[in-house]
């Protein structure tokens, strides 16, 4: 079992340079998103829709991964299914030796950072060059992604100059516009001499056989186009059944994700080229990933964390997320949406902590544009983990508390003595006491929790105290 | 086999067996503003400027073609097979090569050339968004690789949005291996979230609605 | 006791089961499923016979409202005892507008407040407008807006321990919210929030004091 992370935890917080960055930015795409959606009046509508379609087409995905496979072989290309990283890594690695592939061009996909695809491609000697601004930023400094949709939020320009300079050899730059200009230049040339395009999918169309990738860069675009051959990476859950519930993703995904109603270009990719068009790939595969999908399938409630169409709201909107970051979650997948992925995927005895690591504010779904109901699996998260913690024999001193809360609170006499004898202990407020209490008790958990705050002193008298004198006036002047 | 071993496990899961029909989906959502050409015109020209993109409304062929050869401004364009365009006389403006049906060719010029022009399958116009499909007409990269394009689009194919397209063209994949929508200008901001225009794909967009 | 207060105001006939203990959220947030049935067992018994069941509390009104269902899943006799309260159990400013259908108490409470909303009771009970309206019909009281009302406080039971640095971060945050309306005073209809804003508030020095809506309400 992985411990709290506490040092990791508070580097973000007491880095006031990065956590500004993280507030600021997620608070303008709040503000993005809010301003998209205001003109929208049944986006509610387009939430359940989009809910309904995701929450049939989970309960039937057998259906339509078949019906997408016949599809996509009908128009020229090929389906792999993985059932694990290893597998596709390996079929990726295959292909290249095959083809003779030397150059691989990247668009962003989390799936691909999922399953550390650059790293054992790059094993083979093949030059994997990931061309989303961020992620290419992220890739010569050898860091993971901060955020689902916002890679690089934690690089200020000055640090890109750094990396920049450092690493492509160019003359020091600090203006954002030609530090892009830079990265296009470099780019550019790695599009057009690359053997192989590997992108992730939005959504995969069932009854097109198509891939869809929404973005605003156009290295999408560029990765799927020019190189002779195209490798779309996609878990099992990203299935839509008709082109036409594209009507409403579409209008949910862009909007909250960054506020905008369309994004620069969405791609509607069924396979390599066909007879007379100019370009595009002339090889098309299809990678159908499970790596652990079909293990939250098995779980009713907890199976609509599948519906998630990585739009990245719920880490905007989390005040956790904002807070610490997305480098202090364990995996790929930070946030809300992380949260209760990473326990489904890895088990909820790897990091027992992580759905604790939420007041339970509902922001997240609230926000959510297919309804996941993430508190909700939060907390049968939580009962879970206590659950792992009694079987492991971990643990124990919380599961006593809460025995000994339950005990105390189904036995009213025992209630009262509690709060009175609490009043007797800590007369000028709970604060006061365990600022002067021993060391031990100062450094365990009660200790950070009072370094954050002061305790108010409670009421002179306690609330069933001056009921009693209440009804006993009343009854007094009721006789007279 | 993993095909085997996957839908076994998705099966096992969801209580279902091999065969099974699903029941039928929710009903697609799909509804389609009423709007006359002038509003939609209206709508479109507003979205696309929203995000700097350029409209014109030109009264002619002539008129577009006029536009064309302004927006040139002694700038070599690479321009698609499209018919509509050579009908306009935009393929026959100097400076302007077309005709390319060889890939590399093509990309070659795609690479070398400021301006790629391009005709439209259709266009949306509440978001202002170019509809383009892979064709022997079009290739991919004319409105990819060039730092600017040009649009040219006959205001027939303006359609109200993205939900009237998709009732025209409800499976798009029997049509091409390539639809892609077109809306506004590249851009990122994945640095200091401050907005750039022109990364990977042009910078500039124009659209003369004919 | 001033929910009591202002309950008998307007005519209501209150009643304190002194047996009440707790609706048992701590222990159904922790994961402790079983200790939460045991006490929203008792949770039951104590208010059965309860025309309504009003609760000062934006958390523990959605624990019964919602939650309880999800603890007796398994056991149809007691879910029906848990649907039945469901509709009897109302957040004390809710029960104000919808029930008793008042927007003013008749209160005077001459200050300049700002108002947080709890997230329970936002996002789980839709409660709004609702306090909005009682407080801006006290006489004598501003009532200034802070930016980020809808932000978390930060306390999340026991989130506030086992996560102290980012609970006090977020409190941090909502602190300087208010402050920036120069309000005297911040309102909430949870007294979870209430002590969670109080301690910080406190820690930083500042006069500002945390209040339940209800002692607003009462204040003549």
């Amino acid at each position: 079992m992985n411990p709290l992370p506490a040092r990791k935890l508070n580097e973000a917080l007491s880095n006031p340079k990065l956590q500004l960055a993280i507030y600021d930015s997620t608070g303008r795409l709040m503000d993005k998103r809010r301003a998209a959606i205001e003109p929208v009046p049944d986006f509610q509508d387009l939430r359940a829709q989009a809910n309904a379609v995701k929450a049939h087409t989970i309960d039937n995905l057998d259906f339509y991964l078949e019906q997408l496979e016949a599809n996509v072989v009908s128009n020229g290309g090929k389906v792999i299914w993985c059932r694990d990283g290893d597998e596709a890594v390996r079929f990726v690695r295959e292909l290249c030796r095959e083809k003779g592939v030397r150059r691989i061009v990247k668009s962003k996909s989390m799936t691909t950072e999922e399953i550390e695809l650059n790293h054992e491609v790059e094993k083979d000697g093949i030059e994997v060059v990931e061309t989303d601004l961020g992620e290419y930023i992220l890739q010569l400094a050898h860091e993971k992604p901060y955020h689902i949709v916002a890679p690089a939020l934690h690089k200020t320009r000055y640090d890109v100059a750094d990396i920049f300079t450092e690493r492509l050899g160019v003359e020091r730059e600090e203006v954002i516009e030609k530090q892009t200009m830079i990265a296009r230049r470099v780019l550019r040339e790695k599009f057009v001499t690359a053997d192989l395009g590997i992108t992730g999918a939005n959504f995969l169309v069932a009854d097109s056989g198509a891939v869809v990738v929404v973005e605003n860069e156009g290295n999408a675009r560029l990765s799927s186009s020019a190189p002779r051959i195209q490798v779309a990476v996609a878990g099992i859950e990203k299935l839509i059944p008709r082109a036409q519930d594209l009507a409403t993703f579409l209008k949910v995904l862009g909007r909250s994700a960054t506020g905008q109603p369309l994004t620069v270009y969405t791609s509607f990719l069924s396979g390599p080229r066909r007879p007379g068009e100019i370009d595009g790939p002339e090889e098309f595969y299809l990678v159908l990933l499970d790596n652990g999908r079909t293990k939250v399938l098995e779980d009713k409630t907890k199976r609509q964390s599948l519906y998630c169409i990585r739009c990245g709201a719920c880490l905007n909107h989390c005040p956790v997320y904002r807070k610490i970051g997305g480098h202090n979650y364990p995996w790929v997948y930070s946030g809300p949406i992380g949260a209760i992925l990473s326990p489904q995927f890895h088990g909820v005895t790897e990091d027992p902590w992580l759905p604790y690591a939420s007041s339970l504010c509902g922001a997240c779904g609230e926000v959510c544009p297919v309804k996941i109901e993430i508190p909700k699996i939060l907390l049968a998260l939580r009962a879970e983990v206590t659950r792992a913690k009694a079987r492991e024999g971990t643990g124990k001193w919380e599961r006593l508390a809460f025995r000994a809360f339950a005990f105390v609170m189904t036995r009213p006499k025992l209630y009262e003595l509690a709060t009175f004898a609490a009043a007797l202990l800590f007369p000028g407020g709970a604060g006061e006491w365990l600022k002067s209490a021993p060391l031990g008790i100062r450094s365990g958990p009660l200790g950070g929790w009072v370094s954050q705050r002061d305790l108010p002193p409670p009421a002179p008298k306690a609330f069933r105290q001056l009921w009693r004198e209440r009804q006993a006036r009343k009854d007094r002047s009721g006789n007279r | 086999m993993s095909r085997e071993y996957i839908l076994h496990k998705v099966r096992t899961a969801l209580g279902r067996n091999a065969g099974q029909a699903a029941p039928a989906p929710p009903p697609v959502r799909i509804r389609i503003p009423d709007a006359a050409v002038e509003e939609r015109i209206g709508q479109f020209c507003s979205a696309l400027e929203k995000l700097n993109g350029k409209p014109y409304r030109a009264s002619s062929m002539e008129d577009a073609r006029a536009y064309a050869e302004t927006l040139l401004a002694g700038r070599r364009a690479i321009a698609s097979n499209a018919p509509f365009l050579a009908a306009c006389g935009i393929t026959s403006l100097p400076g302007v090569a077309s005709g390319l049906t060889d890939r590399l060719a093509l990309r070659e010029a795609c690479i070398q050339y400021e301006l790629g022009i391009t005709c439209a399958d259709y266009a949306l116009a509440d978001t202002g968004t170019l509809v383009l499909f892979s064709s022997p007409e079009e290739a991919r990269m004319i409105s990819l690789l060039p730092p600017a394009h040009l649009a040219v689009v006959p205001r027939e194919r303006l359609l109200t949005g993205l939900d009237e397209l998709l009732s025209l063209l409800p499976v798009p994949s029997l049509r091409s291996s390539s639809m892609v929508f077109i809306t506004g200008p590249s851009r990122t901001a994945d640095i200091e979230q401050i907005l750039v225009r022109g990364v990977h794909g042009p910078g500039e967009i124009h659209v003369v609605l004919v | 006791m001033a929910v009591v207060d202002v309950l008998e105001r307007l005519g209501y006939e209150v009643d304190f089961p002194e047996r009440q203990t707790c609706c048992g959220q701590p222990a159904f947030n922790t994961g402790f499923r079983d200790e939460a049935r045991a006490v929203a067992d008792h949770f039951l018994r104590v208010f059965d016979q309860a025309d309504y069941v009003i609760v000062p509390s934006g958390s523990c009104c959605s624990m019964v409202a919602h939650h309880f269902a999800e603890l007796y899943e398994a056991d149809p006799a007691a879910l029906e005892k848990a649907r039945r309260i469901e509709h009897r159990v109302y957040e004390f400013s809710r029960f104000l507008t919808e029930v008793a259908r008042v927007d003013d108490v008749g209160a005077r409470f001459p200050h300049k407040v700002t108002y947080h909303d709890s997230c329970h009771a936002l996002r789980e009970l839709g409660v709004k407008h609702g306090p909005r309206r009682l407080l801006s019909n006290v006489r004598g009281l501003t009532l200034a807006e802070m930016d980020k009302a809808e932000e978390c406080c930060g306390f999340g039971g026991t989130f506030s321990v086992k996560f102290d640095g980012v609970s006090g971060g977020m409190a941090a945050t909502k602190i300087d919210s208010i402050h920036r309306t120069g309000a005297d005073y911040v309102v909430s209809i949870d007294s979870s929030c209430l002590m969670q804003l109080q301690g910080a508030l406190l820690r930083r020095g500042s006069p500002v004091k945390a209040i339940h809506l209800a002692e607003v309400l009462a204040a003549r």
